[in-house]
């Protein structure tokens, strides 16, 4: 029975096949539009949550300078008004996991022929851990390089491939601003940050040997920024307030003035940019899923064609035995066929943009399983939707009155 | 009131068609009772309502007011679906212009009916065959309808109206697409169908195929004006 009434689609189907393959071609876009957008969303979306996870836990990030307007990087250009003193202060308070003070800065580095431009980063040990970031070769390091600003540097994955291509760079001796510098270690690689930056185009050196040897500051013991790690995700409030009292009293502020400093929560700043992918991914699903609409309509168009054209037909099968259900079911499955056919070529041509997409911008699209599913269910869905009138149209005439019509 | 042996009973049947301008009465007061076995054929001149009387009698159409009773039961009071069931098993239905769907097989338009019954797919391939053979056209049974002759896609509608068995043949002027020589190749197939003992009740406008009944029913606007044995021609 079932068989029957599937060949009986297929050939009704096939009777027309200029005419199916145009209603089905809105199915085809509906679909492609929806896994395609959704694969790029999803791609965003994943995106962001590697970057998050790269960028470490209960992160703060503490400038100098004030910003009253603008994002991070437009205050911590002025005067370096943050201090050692002042991070070792830091780690002193209540909730407080791992400080690192940081002091960057774009340096020229060469290595025999090569030469590479990158973001040079003066730390201590401790900011390996606040970024949950490991050494993949060599070692890092210490404290003690740190007091004694020995010329060691730990080098990222991109800088490493640029200066040493497949040697081996542990143990060897590069050049940053012209002073040597003995390699000690690799870092892991890490991935693109959350504004799109390759974090592992860095090198890292002892905090003392930046600000003495390489970039001079003013004064001693200044940092640019600080990283701060809270033990948990609860006590973040609390050690931003006690961070920003700790700092107004050091810093002697008055009572209404301007902080000279900037402390933003990263995580937070990360989450809502997570919410913010999820939500530009939510939107691309939708509007895509108005063309599915449009295609489901198509389909109910054509197939109320359909039925006056097989009027006919409808009331030879009725005159013949066939049941309200019988007719109701047959026209049904056709629409179905119809809808899940476009459906299945919608696919294909989705996963073929997506690949595409991927292949042109190397933006990250992901097609997942469940992505497959939906856009079956939903094709499912709209096929019965938008042929169960037309089916019930059908099963509802009056045998005579079929047989008469012309 | 039903009685064993009664395939047919109508009392006081009247039809009136829905028209823009009004009820237009078509029948008006038909009695009739048709025992199993019989064959019977329907005549009378154009427009006298023969056509609306069999699509009631095949459950197609609805009468407006009075009785008609199927093999001993009402049909008044039956649900679509129910009426459906009729015409698939108890009834077969041979139109005048034959109704066969033109994009089907013979032998897929033959086995329709036990699609609806609820049959397997080889038992239909197997009863549809046998009826194509039985009609003499089981080597056509691939073919499509529009490929053979009128009188042999009237053959292969016999068959169809014949695959589940039906106690019933209802015929509305089946030969009155066909030449003469082909209605009586048609005709035989009745008598050889009435024969074994399947009720025909059969429609025509022409004395010669009334021949073949063995008893005649006479329209005359929308009423019955004569009913008895076929008369041997002269
Ligand atoms: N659907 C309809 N709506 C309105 N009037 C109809 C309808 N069908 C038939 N009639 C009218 O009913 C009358 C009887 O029609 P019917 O088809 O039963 O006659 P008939 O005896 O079969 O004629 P014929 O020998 O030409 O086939 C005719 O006057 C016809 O015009
Ligand atoms: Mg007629």
């Amino acid at each position: 029975m079932t068989w029957a009434m599937l060949q009986e689609a297929w050939r009704a189907m096939g009777a027309n096949r200029m005419r199916t393959f145009l209603t089905m071609l809105g199915m085809v876009i509906g679909v492609g539009a929806v896994v395609l957008m959704m694969a790029v969303g999803q791609g965003a979306q994943y995106r962001v949550n590697q970057s998050i996870t790269s960028m470490g836990s209960n992160l703060f990030i503490l400038l100098s300078g004030s910003t009253t307007a603008g994002g991070l990087r437009t205050g911590s250009g002025g005067v370096n008004t943050l201090t050692v003193a002042d991070a070792n202060a830091i780690a002193e308070l209540p909730g407080v996991q791992a400080v690192a003070p940081l002091h960057p800065g774009g340096a020229q580095v060469v290595y025999g022929p090569n030469n590479w431009s990158t973001q040079v980063y003066g730390t201590t040990p401790d900011y390996l851990e606040v970024r949950s970031w490991p050494v993949a070769k060599g070692y890092a390091f210490s404290d003690s390089d740190v007091r004694s600003a020995t010329r060691v540097a730990l080098l990222g994955q991109t800088v490493a491939k640029n200066l040493f291509g497949d040697e081996d760079p542990v143990g060897k001796t590069i050049r940053i601003k012209q002073s040597p510098f003995t390699v000690v270690g690799i870092l892991a690689v890490k991935g693109q940050s959350l504004d799109g930056r390759d974090q592992d185009d860095t090198i890292m050196i002892p905090l003392t040997t930046a600000q003495r040897k390489v970039f001079g500051t003013q004064f001693q013991g200044a940092v640019r920024l600080v990283m701060i790690q809270a033990a948990s995700q609860d006590v973040m409030p609390r050690v931003e307030r006690s961070i920003n009292e700790l700092l107004r009293q050091r810093h002697h502020i008055r009572e209404g003035a301007d902080d000279d400093f900037t402390l933003r929560n990263l995580t937070a700043l990360a989450d809502s940019a997570a919410e913010m992918t999820r939500i530009m991914s939510l939107l691309l699903g939708a509007i895509a899923s108005v063309s599915l609409v449009v295609g489901g309509i198509g389909i109910m168009n054509i197939m109320l064609v359909s039925v006056t054209e097989r009027t006919r037909e409808i009331g030879i099968r009725l005159a013949i035995g066939a049941r309200q259900g019988n007719i109701l079911l047959q026209f049904l499955l056709e629409a179905l066929m119809i809808s899940i056919l476009g459906c299945l070529i919608g696919l294909l041509l989705g996963v073929g943009g997506a690949v595409l997409v991927n292949v042109i911008t190397g933006m990250t699209v992901i097609i997942s399983g469940s992505s497959v599913l939906v856009a079956f269910a939903v094709a499912g869905g709209i096929g019965i939707f938008f042929g169960y009138y037309p089916a019930r149209k059908a099963a509802r005439l009056d045998p005579i009155e079929a047989l008469r019509y012309q | 009131m039903a009685q064993a042996g009664q395939v047919i009973r109508v009392e006081h049947l009247y039809k009136a068609y829905v028209t823009p301008v009004g009820p237009f009465p078509v029948l008006k007061d038909v009695n009739l009772t048709v025992a199993a076995g019989e064959f019977v054929a329907v005549m009378g001149p154009s427009g006298s309502g023969k056509s609306t009387f069999m699509n009631i009698l095949g459950c197609l159409d609805r009468a407006s007011e009075g009785h008609y009773l199927l093999a001993g039961r009402s049909v008044e009071e039956r649900s679509p679906d129910e009426l459906a069931a009729l015409r698939n098993r108890t009834i077969g239905f041979v139109f005048q212009g034959f109704n066969l769907l033109p994009r089907m097989s013979l032998q897929d338009n033959v086995a329709l009916p036990l699609v609806y019954a609820g049959v397997e797919l080889d038992e239909r391939r197997r009863r549809a065959r046998e009826l194509l053979d039985r009609v003499g056209l089981g080597k056509y049974a691939e073919s499509l309808p529009n490929r053979i002759s009128g009188g042999q896609q009237q053959r292969v509608a016999i068959a169809r109206a014949l695959v589940n068995k039906p106690a019933l043949i209802l015929a509305d002027e089946p030969t009155g697409n066909l030449d003469s020589h082909t209605s009586h190749e048609i005709m035989a197939l009745f008598d050889e169908l009435n024969s074994e003992g399947i009720t025909i009740v059969l429609v025509t406008h022409e004395q010669d195929i009334a021949q073949h009944a063995k008893r005649q029913v006479r329209f005359l606007d929308g009423q019955i004006v004569h009913d008895g044995p076929t008369e041997v021609a002269a």
